[in-house]
C-alpha cells in the first residue's frame, strides 16, 4: 500500500473519533484473556525460608550463596555505600538487635547470618509505595514491577530491615557484561530493588537459588501447609525471626 | 455592522492555513516507504498474526509484563489455541535475535525509543 503512514494517520484520526462516541466496552480487546499459570510452577499459599544457622554461618560459607543470586538477577557489585545487594550477611548485633544477651552462647554471637528481604506479611514497604510497584502476591511473595517504580525510596525508609538497594548510578556500568544471565533483566538508574524469593524459578517449578545452593541449610516451602519441609523444621527447632517488635511478621526463620 | 479591518483578517486566514497545510502541500511529493525488517529465519509463525503483531505489539507487551509479574501467570493462550510462555527476552527475542535489525528499524522509522531495553538485555548482549 502507498503512503501507509498517512493511511495510517487517516484511520488513526477516525478512530480517535469513534473511541470518543465509542462504550468503553469496545475498548478491550472483546473479552479475550488468554493466560494462566505455568503448568510446571511452583505453588504454596504462603512461601517461607528456613536458615539453619548452625549448618551454614560463616563469609566463607554464604559467599557461593550470594554469587548464586547475585548472578543469576544480574545484580551489580558496586564498591562503597552504594553498594546494592539481595542477599549479604551481618553479625548476631545487627541481625539480631532486639534479642542482646550480654551472656549469649559465644558460637550464637561470633556466626554470620543471611540476610534477605523477608516477605513480611504486613509489608511496610508495601503500604508506603505510592504507585504499588512495591505489591504482596497471594502467596506471600512481596514483589516488586521495576516498570513501576518512581525511585522515591519510601520503601526504603519503611523497611525496617535495610532489605532494599536503591540504584544511585547506572548498575550496567558495575556489571561483567560478559558474564550476564542473559534470562533475567537487569536494572536501571534510578530505581529501588530487593530480593524476589526467585519468583522467576519459582514459576518453573524450581527453588530459589540460594536455596538449592546450600546443600539443604535453608529449607523453602509453604507455611500455611502443616505437613510442609518449613513447619516440620519450625516444629522440631528453636527459631527466631529478625525485629518482631516491628509487626511485619517476616517469612523468613533463623534456627538458632 | 461594517466589518473593520476585513482585508486585514482574511489575508492574516489566508496565511495562516496556507502555513497549516504546508506539510501535507510540501510533504506530498515523497512516499513513505516501509523499513525492510530482518525476519527470523527458519519461523514462519510469530505468536500471533502478523496484522495482530504489527497492530498490537505494544499494548500485547503491556499486558503480557501485567500478566507475568503482577498476576503471575506466565502462560499465554493465543488465537490458535497455542501456549507460549510470556517473556519478551526469552520468548520474543529467541526468535527476533536481532534487536537493531527488527526493532529499532521501525522505531526509528516512527520516532518512538521504547525503554525496553534499559532494563531487559537484548539479543545482541550489551557492549
Ligand atoms: S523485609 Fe523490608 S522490603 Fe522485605 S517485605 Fe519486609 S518490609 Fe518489605
Ligand atoms: S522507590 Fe519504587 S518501590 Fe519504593 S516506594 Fe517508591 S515507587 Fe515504590
Ligand atoms: S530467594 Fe532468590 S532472590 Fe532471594 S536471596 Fe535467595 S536467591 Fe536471591
Amino acid at each position: 500500500m502507498k503512503n501507509n503512514r498517512r493511511t495510517f494517520i487517516k484511520i488513526a484520526g477516525l478512530a480517535a473519533a469513534g473511541l470518543a462516541v465509542a462504550p468503553k466496552a469496545t475498548l478491550a480487546s472483546g473479552g479475550h484473556s488468554p493466560v494462566k499459570v505455568n503448568k510446571d510452577s511452583a505453588h504454596a499459599k504462603r512461601w517461607a525460608m528456613v536458615i539453619d544457622t548452625t549448618k551454614i554461618n560463616t563469609d566463607e560459607d554464604f559467599a557461593p550463596l550470594i554469587k548464586a543470586c547475585h548472578s543469576i538477577h544480574n545484580v551489580p557489585d558496586i564498591p562503597g555505600n552504594q553498594n546494592v545487594k539481595w542477599i549479604w550477611t551481618a553479625p548476631y548485633e545487627q541481625a539480631f538487635p532486639e534479642q542482646l544477651n550480654p551472656h549469649l552462647d559465644d558460637t550464637v554471637k561470633e556466626r554470620r547470618y543471611a540476610l534477605l528481604c523477608n516477605h513480611c506479611d504486613e509489608p511496610p514497604c508495601v503500604r508506603v509505595c505510592p504507585t504499588k510497584a512495591t505489591f504482596k502476591r497471594p502467596d506471600g511473595i512481596v514483589a516488586m514491577d521495576y516498570h513501576r517504580c518512581i525511585g522515591c525510596r519510601y520503601c526504603m525508609a519503611g523497611c525496617p530491615y535495610g532489605s532494599r538497594s536503591f540504584n544511585w548510578g547506572e548498575p550496567r556500568e558495575h556489571l561483567d557484561l560478559e558474564a550476564l544471565n542473559p534470562e533475567f533483566p537487569t536494572r536501571m538508574r534510578g530505581v529501588v530493588e530487593k530480593c524476589n524469593f526467585c519468583v522467576e524459578r519459582l514459576a518453573v517449578g524450581k527453588m530459589p537459588a540460594c536455596v538449592d545452593a546450600s546443600n539443604g541449610a535453608i529449607v523453602f516451602g509453604d507455611l500455611n501447609d502443616p505437613d510442609s519441609s518449613v513447619r516440620q523444621v519450625l516444629r522440631e527447632r528453636f527459631t527466631i525471626r529478625r525485629k518482631p517488635t516491628a509487626g511485619t511478621e517476616p517469612s523468613v526463620y533463623y534456627i538458632i | 455592522m461594517k466589518m473593520q479591518y476585513g482585508a486585514a483578517i482574511v489575508a492574516g486566514l489566508v496565511v495562516f492555513f496556507a502555513l497549516l497545510l504546508s506539510p501535507f502541500v510540501v510533504g506530498k511529493a515523497k512516499t513513505y516507504k516501509q523499513p525492510e525488517l530482518k525476519l527470523p529465519v527458519g519461523e514462519k509463525q510469530c505468536i500471533e498474526s502478523t496484522e495482530f503483531m504489527r497492530r498490537e505489539h505494544m499494548q500485547l507487551l503491556n499486558d503480557w509484563r501485567d500478566w507475568a509479574l503482577r498476576d503471575g501467570k506466565r502462560t499465554y493462550i493465543n488465537h490458535a489455541g497455542k501456549e507460549i510462555t510470556i517473556s519478551l527476552q526469552n520468548t520474543c527475542m529467541k526468535c527476533h535475535n536481532n534487536k537493531a535489525e527488527f526493532c529499532d528499524k521501525c522505531h526509528d522509522d516512527a520516532g518512538v525509543s521504547p525503554y525496553c531495553w534499559d532494563c531487559h538485555i537484548q539479543p545482541e548482549g550489551l557492549k
